[in-house]
């Protein structure tokens, strides 16, 4: 590697940090993906000299990147920001993908014995290469309900995990013991996808975020080992940032849904449902529901309103109804904030990036801990879509799925309102008390067009 | 152990505690935007898709070297184009363009 190279990558390197450094505070977060993006361009770039070309190479270089540019672009731009976890977790998948391929490649022209210091690294890279990929498709494919979002478990299911698991481990041991390649590699990388496959099968609902932060972590270590492998100092400090820093996230990620990353990944949220008191509170309880002009009056002439959104505001595309309805209840001269739990919608900080598309003041988004006093001295909560967040369960059920995740304390409220499409549970799967508390008034429906038939309520009231 | 195995080492280790450092006060609502630009920067695996790409001249080098490069691509584009999409739904945020809700 010659110095200008070394320079320009150290420089790259750089970059990726501070880029990273700007990325986490809201003020410069937007300058700081500029940032990491210009080190990319400046690694890529000084790359190239480094490189003998044969014909070939250049023309799939060529046909790769224009193919690949194309898809990034245009996936990234057309999606809907509702359907922008699906779409980390494919762009994720296809970087663990490259990097398992990078590995095969490099081993591949090494021919029969590649040494130990490249053996090592490459195999850890087609392992978890592979199961980054394979994870992140059955992300995708869950969140964009191509397949069902629930888990999916069957009995015995963390034995054939941990037996896959374990022999994907002696694999690797006879793999780098005698190298005989290619076929050891495929037969490698065969299990390594089926592995990917049925880690992510058992999880779904809220946790999909988390799993999505974990396998971008991963591909952050299959990164780096295809660097080791090339010698590259580029991917090994680019790969190794973001496994670190994605793992860090993972956690605070599972933190902030007040769940360990252990019960995350083994405990089938959603699955686990059914304790005694959660059927015995759906028997012959009966829920008060409300037609649009009693809210309409309610709502006029309160005080103070939190709204809570959550995923069902996101499906229904009803981010610019709900601030069309807090427009003409603050000109009635009526106070309005929205309380976003830390993983409301889909991922946390979702809902912030689906509010601000609908030019919400910021002011008005009140995180979980600075509203949460303020419950109290609310006359009416609206849920909107939400359900989980503001589950009493958490606080009062020990035995629930959900307990210890820290909620919105909307049950504190003088009166409140649920918009929801049915009785359905949430993402948890699990019922919930604050439906049928006395102060509870369901408002059935899709929540846009709930959302218009309030506008026009108040206006009337 | 050779030196540019020790070097690599170094840079290794040493890049663990600054990824985990330098993200250590993220706020939750940048929670997504960060795994998505963290996701834009593991698309480097570009590097490493030419790097094999380049010299390729069997059948198979070729087809590995081009989807390993279609892949690395689509990660880093659609990485940091659609990180960028979400953040640009939090500018102005913290200018004072909404006076009148105080």
């Amino acid at each position: 590697m010659t110095i200008a190279i070394a320079l320009a990558y150290l420089v790259a390197a750089v970059l990726f940090i501070l880029g990273l450094k700007q990325l986490s505070s809201p003020k410069g977060a937007r300058n700081g993906n500029f940032t990491a993006a210009a080190g990319m361009v400046i690694a890529l770039l000084a790359t190239l000299p480094l490189l003998h070309f044969t014909t070939a190479g250049v023309t799939i270089i060529l046909i790769g990147v224009a193919i690949g540019g194309v898809v990034g672009v245009v996936g990234a731009r057309r999606v809907k920001m509702t359907a922008i976890p699906q779409m980390v977790a494919l762009f994720n998948g296809v970087g663990g993908g490259a990097a398992a391929l990078v590995a095969v490649a490099e081993l591949l022209r090494f021919g029969e014995h590649p040494t130990f210091t490249v053996a090592f690294p490459s195999v850890f890279s087609i392992v978890i290469g592979s199961v980054s990929f394979a994870g992140s498709m059955v992300a995708f494919a869950k969140l964009q309900e191509l397949m069902t979002g629930t888990p999916i478990t069957y009995p015995g299911q963390q034995l054939v995990n941990g037996l896959l698991a374990a022999a994907i481990v002696g694999f690797v041991i006879a793999v780098l013991a005698v190298a005989s390649v290619p076929f050891s590699f495929v037969s490698l990388m065969v299990l390594a996808l089926v592995l990917g496959v049925a880690f992510v099968l058992p999880i779904g609902g809220a946790d999909m975020p988390v799993v999505i932060s974990l396998l971008n972590a991963f591909t952050g270590l299959a990164v780096a080992a295809s660097g080791f492998t090339l010698n590259n100092f580029a991917l090994i400090v680019a790969g190794t940032l973001v496994g670190a820093s994605g793992s860090l996230l993972t956690k605070m990620m599972s933190d902030a849904m007040g769940r360990s990353l252990v019960s995350v990944l083994f405990g089938a949220f959603g699955k686990v449902q059914s304790g005694a008191a959660a059927v015995a509170g759906q028997e012959g309880r009966s829920v008060r529901s409300a037609s649009a002009e009693d809210l309409g009056t309610l709502l006029a002439y309160s005080r103070r309103v939190i709204i809570v959104p959550g995923y069902g505001l996101a499906v229904a595309q009803a981010q610019h109804a709900v601030r069309e309805l807090a427009d003409v209840l603050e000109k009635r001269g009526v106070e309005v904030s929205y309380a976003i739990h830390p993983v409301a919608g889909r991922m946390p900080g979702h809902m912030n990036v689906l509010l601000a598309e609908a030019n919400v003041p910021y002011e008005q988004l009140k995180e979980m801990d600075e509203i949460n006093d303020e419950f109290k001295n609310a006359d009416v909560v609206l849920i909107v879509g939400a359900n989980d967040v503001v589950n009493p369960a958490a606080r009062t059920s020990p035995g629930s799925p959900i307990f210890g995740m820290p909620i919105l304390n909307a049950d504190q409220a003088k009166n409140i309102v649920f918009m929801k499409r049915s009785m359905r549970p949430g993402f948890a799967g699990i019922d919930n008390e604050l439906m049928f508390d006395p102060k509870t008034m369901m408002f059935f429906g899709d929540a846009k067009e709930s959302l218009t038939k309030l506008v026009s309520a108040v206006k009337a009231a | 152990m050779n030196n540019e195995l020790l070097n690599e080492l170094t840079f290794f280790v040493l890049a663990i505690f600054v990824g985990i450092e330098v993200i250590s006060k993220v706020p939750t609502i940048l929670h997504t935007p960060l795994m998505s630009g963290t996701n834009a920067i593991h698309g480097i695996i570009l590097v490493g898709a030419i790097v094999i790409a380049a010299g390729a001249s069997s059948p198979v080098n070729i087809a590995i070297g081009l989807v390993a490069v279609i892949l690395a691509t689509t990660n880093v584009v659609g990485g940091f184009v659609v990180t960028d999409r979400m953040l640009e739904m939090f500018k102005g945020r913290h200018a004072p363009k909404t006076p009148e809700s105080k």
